[in-house]
């Protein structure tokens, strides 16, 4: 067996990378299933409805599937005046630019598709080739409103690129490392280990990161691409069918990618926060004297990877609350707040933690980090107590009601519970 | 020759690509078609540097450093050429190249 | 029997090729500028395969990223119709072809006949490269990086060791002719009255 797999290596390599292409274009396809039905349901519950509640049960869990259906099957238009190559090429190019990000992406402990030593540092620029789909799907409609799309599309995705590679260059400066798997490991243990209270500059090197990572996304206030109050629908304007599918792939990919890179670098990757790193534990553990256990490290990285695609939702979760909650800003407006503010600011979080490394003394650092943490989790543990004490109002139609689109007059004492 | 990838490989894909810049600075009217002639060059020559950088241990960073500041000059010229073009489109309005003819003698 | 990473190089050699021969032949400028996607991206590529990850993610970020949305940019804001074409005649073809043919041929075989200097003939093609660290200390000018070795390409007699070298000179130099080259594009394409026509 083994002879015959060291003599048919080049097969067995070939056949080992489609299994792992195969598996993350499946976590990819199936976590844009699954954020297009979260991003309903949250955009509902923000706007005092209940969003999709028909297909699949009580909550509409299928009815994502039920769209993709209905893509599938829809015909596949391409206009007149449009320029069929790049017409055809566009939401290709922009999905493999989002999915080839998930290559370098580590999901646990080593758990990588091709570990690199350059590995955020490939990140960035594999997304970057996105854009170049969205522009070129742009251009290549033919038609007015995909065209300023895609123009509006390509002047901000090369202004946001800078502020938001400076901002990942501060974790990268503090590990010392472009290494994915080693930055996430060198945040083990404790939550002060995170790098996001590192100090004060990587603090706000995750707000600059995470702002800037929602305009890359082309996500609200920053989607002026698709500006659907002005443009009808942005570059997509064109689109129907399978390929306007691929768009809604290749930036719900891209929103999982940012958000877990936000994760490695500054959330402590897979690291729960109060256990020690779970893969290499539970295989010394495991083992018996010395040896370590095999099964001990998959069962350990294989919690690695629910914590960390957890940490990643919730982080998809904040950029569709934020999506539902801020209004669109203007084309000036979007790229004044990236040249005017995001670039100064990032250029000083990077001299700043570059003069923190050199400057600070080591034994400050450790009670800057417990302090930070100290506040961050009281806040939210305010914020939540906040949360839970206020009293909820239900939508109308919770409480009861089964027909939901023909229901009669609201019962007085249902109205009275629910006057705004 | 054999089929196993050699050094000459990367070079003979060096040579291709630098002739495609060359005929494609040659053969194109518009200065942006010029413009992806260079780059094609500047990428036959990085692939020679990068080449020699993996097959030539002694030149193992100097191949890659060099790689990465043609690539960089790269970017460079190519933001002047831009600036140059637009220039161009503006008192012209055209960015024909065959145009830019007033200093003929 | 050839590894995986032979027939890698042979399908991102031709998909470069193909590529570059289609920006040459494609008379829109457009799709020549999608097509110069795909051979730098298979130019990058090839630097993954022989192990130069920094250098083939850099080419990502700055050509792909960066140069040619910027080119793309450029055609958007010069076109005048809604699909630029500019067409030279059937002569100036052949002619360019014939001296593009006659150049290849040229390099092609002093190539070979040459035998380019390499200290090892059958290194394989996943032989490994040093990573980013060494090249940022390189960078840094923190000494020399690479193995001391003959200088290649001189007459055995006059054979001697190469110095070290390192690159803080070279690299601050590229930074502040970045800065110079940012201020110049700035300058040259800022907002002017165009020249009534």
């Amino acid at each position: 067996m083994s002879e015959w797999l060291s003599s048919h290596r080049a097969l067995v390599d070939g056949v080992l990378a489609v299994v792992e292409a195969l598996l993350l274009l499946g976590f990819v396809a199936g976590s844009a299933v699954f954020f297009i039905w979260l991003e309903r349901k949250v955009a509902g519950r923000i706007q005092d409805r209940l969003g999709p509640t028909r297909v699949g049960g009580r909550f509409g869990w299928l009815q994502t599937i039920a769209d993709g259906i209905k893509l599938l099957v829809k015909e596949d238009l391409i206009p007149s005046d449009a320029d069929r190559m790049l017409f055809r090429l566009g939401p290709y190019i922009a999905f493999c630019g989002a999915f080839a990000s998930f290559i370098a992406l580590p999901f646990a402990y080593t758990w990588v598709a091709k570990p690199l030593s350059v590995g955020i540092f490939f990140i960035l620029a594999v997304m970057s080739t996105e854009v170049f789909g969205i522009i070129l799907a742009g251009y290549g409609s033919g038609s007015k409103w995909a065209l300023f799309g895609g123009m509006r599309e390509a002047a901000q995705m090369v202004s946001y690129e800078v502020p938001m590679a400076l901002c990942v260059l501060v974790p990268v400066i503090v590990a010392g490392s472009m290494d994915l798997n080693f930055i996430a490991m060198k945040q083990t243990g404790g939550i002060w280990n995170w790098y996001l209270f590192h100090d004060p500059f990587t603090f706000l090197a995750f707000w600059t990161y995470f702002t800037c990572a929602t305009a890359q996304c082309k996500r609200a206030p920053f989607d002026l691409a698709e500006a659907e109050s002005e443009l009808v629908a942005g570059f997509h304007t064109e689109y129907s069918g399978l390929r306007w599918s691929f768009f809604f792939m290749a930036e719900y990919g891209a929103m999982f990618a940012v958000s877990g890179i936000a994760v490695l670098l500054f959330l402590g990757g897979w690291n729960t926060g109060f256990l020690p790193e779970l893969s290499t534990t539970l295989s010394r553990a495991m083992g018996s004297e010395g040896q370590e256990s095999y099964l001990g490290w998959v069962i350990g990285n294989s919690i690695n990877v629910v914590v960390f695609v957890v940490k990643a939702w919730v982080l998809v979760f904040v950029q569709m609350w934020v999506r539902w909650t801020l209004p669109r800003l203007r084309i000036d407006q979007v790229m004044m707040t990236c040249l005017k503010y995001l670039l100064p600011i990032s250029c000083v979080l990077l001299m700043g933690v570059s003069i923190w490394q050199v400057a600070v003394h080591p034994s400050v650092g450790p009670y800057f980090r417990y302090g930070m943490c100290a506040v961050c989790v009281g806040l939210l543990l305010w914020l939540g107590v906040k949360v839970v004490a206020t009293p909820s109002r239900l939508p109308v139609s919770v409480t009861g009601a089964t027909d939901l689109w023909n229901r009669g007059p609201i019962p007085p004492e249902l109205a009275q519970k629910t006057t705004v | 020759m054999t089929f196993a990838v050699g050094l000459n490989h990367f070079l003979l894909l060096g040579a291709f690509l630098f002739v495609c810049g060359a005929v494609c600075m040659a053969t194109k009217r518009n200065a942006i078609g010029i413009l992806m002639g260079v780059e094609l060059v500047l990428n036959a020559a990085t692939i020679n540097f990068v080449a020699y950088a993996h097959y030539n241990p002694i030149f193992q960073v100097e191949g890659q450093v060099f790689a990465l500041f043609v690539i960089v000059l790269a970017a460079a010229e190519a933001a002047i050429a831009l600036a140059i073009v637009l220039n161009f489109y503006n008192n012209h309005t055209t960015v024909d190249v065959d145009t830019a003819e007033e200093l003929k003698g | 029997m050839d590894t995986l990473n032979d027939i890698l190089f042979y399908v991102l050699m031709a998909t470069t090729c193909i590529c570059a021969l289609a920006v040459v032949l494609t008379q829109n400028i457009v799709r020549a500028a999608a097509w110069l996607l795909f051979a730098l991206a298979g130019v990058s590529g090839l630097f993954f395969l022989l192990g130069a990850e920094f250098v083939g993610s850099t080419q990502l970020l700055v050509y792909v990223g960066g140069t040619l949305v910027l080119v793309v940019f450029g055609v958007m804001l010069t076109a005048q119709g809604p699909f630029v074409n500019m067409r030279i005649g059937a002569a100036e073809w052949a002619i360019a072809l014939a001296v593009g043919l006659v150049l290849y041929g040229v390099l092609s075989t002093s190539l070979i006949i040459s035998n380019p200097p390499q200290s090892d003939v059958n290194r394989h093609v996943d032989a490994t490269m040093p990573d980013s660290s060494v090249l940022g200390s390189s960078l840094l000018g923190q000494g020399q990086a690479s193995p001391t070795g003959f200088l290649t390409g001189m007459p055995p007699a006059m054979r001697r060791e190469r110095k070290p070298m390192a690159y803080l000179l070279p690299f601050e130099i590229v930074s502040v002719h970045l800065l110079v080259v940012l201020i110049g594009a700035a300058y040259l394409a800022r907002a002017k009255r165009r020249r009534a026509v």
